[in-house]
């Protein structure tokens, strides 16, 4: 019997690994066999032509580079300095407290929630209207949370057998995380920094209402104009136009290349880990 | 007669609730091995922390009493922590080089007091590692990692780091703890040449070790010091119980 229960409980749990690894597998192979139909050379580089029916995708490609690096642009050095103050300046203290615990929740707030606190804010308020540096930041105030959250994790990961050695030798708090807390830090960080352009990269919501447009002829000429950007792309390709047997094959298309942007993304966040997890002897 | 480097005079120490040292008083002579030896727990480290103020990095501590370097004493509100931690190296148990090269390691404390002439510092570390008796083992890898170099030579450069801002005394906590016995030997025979210029306080619960390396040695036991003196009497001629009975290895 006790055999029996054994066996009962082994192929319950293998069968949820299988089940969860083909779902996973079959995203993949979903997207692939539907998107490399349309995939070829011209597609990544050429504009959509006819209406979205006939073309590439080349400017929704250049506007989420633009989108996701500029997000990480604003958000890397603010959740950098905010969680260097965080773990070494401001204690322990209820408010710290409150403050990180409201940064995590900050992480699970639904995207299209910061779509419209960048509409508020940065298209209306600042005045930046609909465009990139409006979408940037709202991505930027998006992925804060992870890059503060990567950073307080690498700093609190350097041993404190470093600070010591440096504080015995007369260097102040800020010569210590200057000189060896923050290089000691740093792969986690770029880690973190890498991982937030690949959420940047992949969201919808957020630059739905701050900068995305489904269609322009030209590339972004400036910070303050609209752009295209993948996931918007797929989005718009599903819901507008009047073509969808033309459409819907661009759509896998463009979700090839989103998911294989996203992958190359997190695939170089695990190489610089790695690397530095071999090259570390602590 | 020997002139005095370090007097403590009535030191108190607390973590929180916890006292952990009670009213030490030891004067401690110049250009000379100072052992401080006790049992898991006395406080040992906890002491040698109080003479360049690393105690201070953890809340809960608290000192009272004097600690006087050359007379001053080093809890003054007035006492800037950078620089008594320039004049009073620290070498820990672990060797803990920075994951830096082996060249920016030694000129770590040199660049933090403002040292930035290039030819300056090259001297400076060059001088430092030679004194450690390290310099002929890296002079050809200054610029490889210094976490590629043995524990023994790790050590040695944590040394050639603490050396290398000129300090006046040289605290070692347990250097040797994680050394195997031939890098203990040249860590040791290194600590014999440092004290014609410097005073040097180990911590250490290696009884053979203080008895060999120590000109004085202290023996601590539950946050007291029990007995201070010449090594060689306080190993010949314990004058307290139980210090004879710690030597003897009936505990420890």
């Amino acid at each position: 019997m006790r055999r029996f229960k054994q066996f009962v409980g082994f192929v319950v749990l293998k069968t949820s690994v299988v089940v969860g690894v083909l779902f996973l597998f079959s995203l993949i192979v979903v997207i692939a066999l539907n998107g490399a139909r349309v995939l070829s050379p011209g597609f990544l580089l050429e504009f959509p032509r006819e209406g979205m029916t006939e073309g590439g995708i080349f400017p929704a490609i250049v506007g989420t580079f633009l989108l996701s690096l500029g997000a990480v642009g604003f958000a890397l050095p603010l959740g950098v300095l905010g969680a260097i103050y965080l773990r070494e300046y401001a204690g322990g203290g209820r408010l710290v407290r409150i403050i990180r615990t409201g940064i995590n929740t900050l992480s699970g707030v639904p995207s299209v929630v910061f779509g419209l606190f960048g509409l508020a804010v940065f298209v209306k308020l600042f005045g930046f209207g609909v465009s990139v540096l409006s979408g940037s930041l709202t991505l930027g105030v998006l992925i804060l949370p992870v890059i503060i959250r990567a950073t307080e994790e690498a700093i609190e990961g350097v041993p404190r057998e470093f600070r010591e050695a440096s504080y015995a030798l007369g260097a102040t708090k800020w010569q210590t995380v200057k000189g060896v807390v923050l290089p000691a830090a740093l792969p986690g960080i770029l880690t973190g920094a890498i991982l937030g352009v690949g959420r940047a990269a992949g969201e919808t919501a957020p630059i739905l209402f701050t900068a995305a447009t489904f269609y322009t002829r030209h590339l972004p000429g400036s910070p303050f104009d609209e752009v295209m950007a993948l996931p918007y792309h797929i989005y718009a390709l599903m819901t507008e136009g009047t073509e969808p047997e033309h459409q819907v094959p661009i759509a896998y298309g463009t979700a090839l290349v989103l998911l294989l942007l996203v992958l190359a993304v997190n695939f170089i966040a695990i190489v610089i880990r790695y690397r530095a997890r071999r090259a570390r002897k602590w | 007669m020997v002139r005095e480097k370090i007097v403590v005079k009535d030191l108190n120490l607390w973590f929180g609730e916890n006292h952990v040292l009670k009213g030490i008083n030891i004067s401690i002579p110049e250009k000379a091995v100072t052992a401080v030896m006790g049992p898991s727990g006395c406080g040992k480290s906890s002491f040698l922390r109080c003479l360049n103020r690393m105690n201070d990095l953890i809340d809960t501590a608290r000192v009272t009493g004097k600690v006087l370097i050359d007379g001053r004493n080093i809890y003054d509100d007035a006492v800037d922590v950078s620089l008594l931690r320039r004049r009073v190296g620290m070498v820990f148990q672990r060797p803990n080089p920075f994951p830096k090269s082996v060249f920016d390691n030694v000129a770590y404390g040199l660049r933090i007091h403002g040292v930035r002439n290039k030819g300056e510092l090259r001297e400076r570390v060059e001088e430092a590692l030679k004194d450690a008796n390290l310099w002929d083992e890296v002079k050809d890898r200054l610029f490889g990692s210094a976490l590629e170099l043995s524990g023994g030579q790790q050590q040695r450069l944590c040394i050639a780091r603490a050396l290398a801002v000129r300090p006046e005394i040289i605290l070692l906590d347990e250097p040797a703890s994680a050394l195997d016995p031939i890098s203990t030997a040249k860590l040791e025979e290194l600590i014999e040449k440092l004290k014609e210029d410097y005073t040097i306080v180990i911590v250490t619960h290696n009884i053979q070790q203080a008895a060999r390396i120590s000109d004085y040695a202290a023996f601590l036991m539950l946050g007291e010091l029990i007995e201070f003196g010449r090594t060689q009497e306080i190993f010949t001629a314990p004058k307290d119980k139980r210090t004879e009975s710690y030597l003897t290895g009936r505990f420890g």
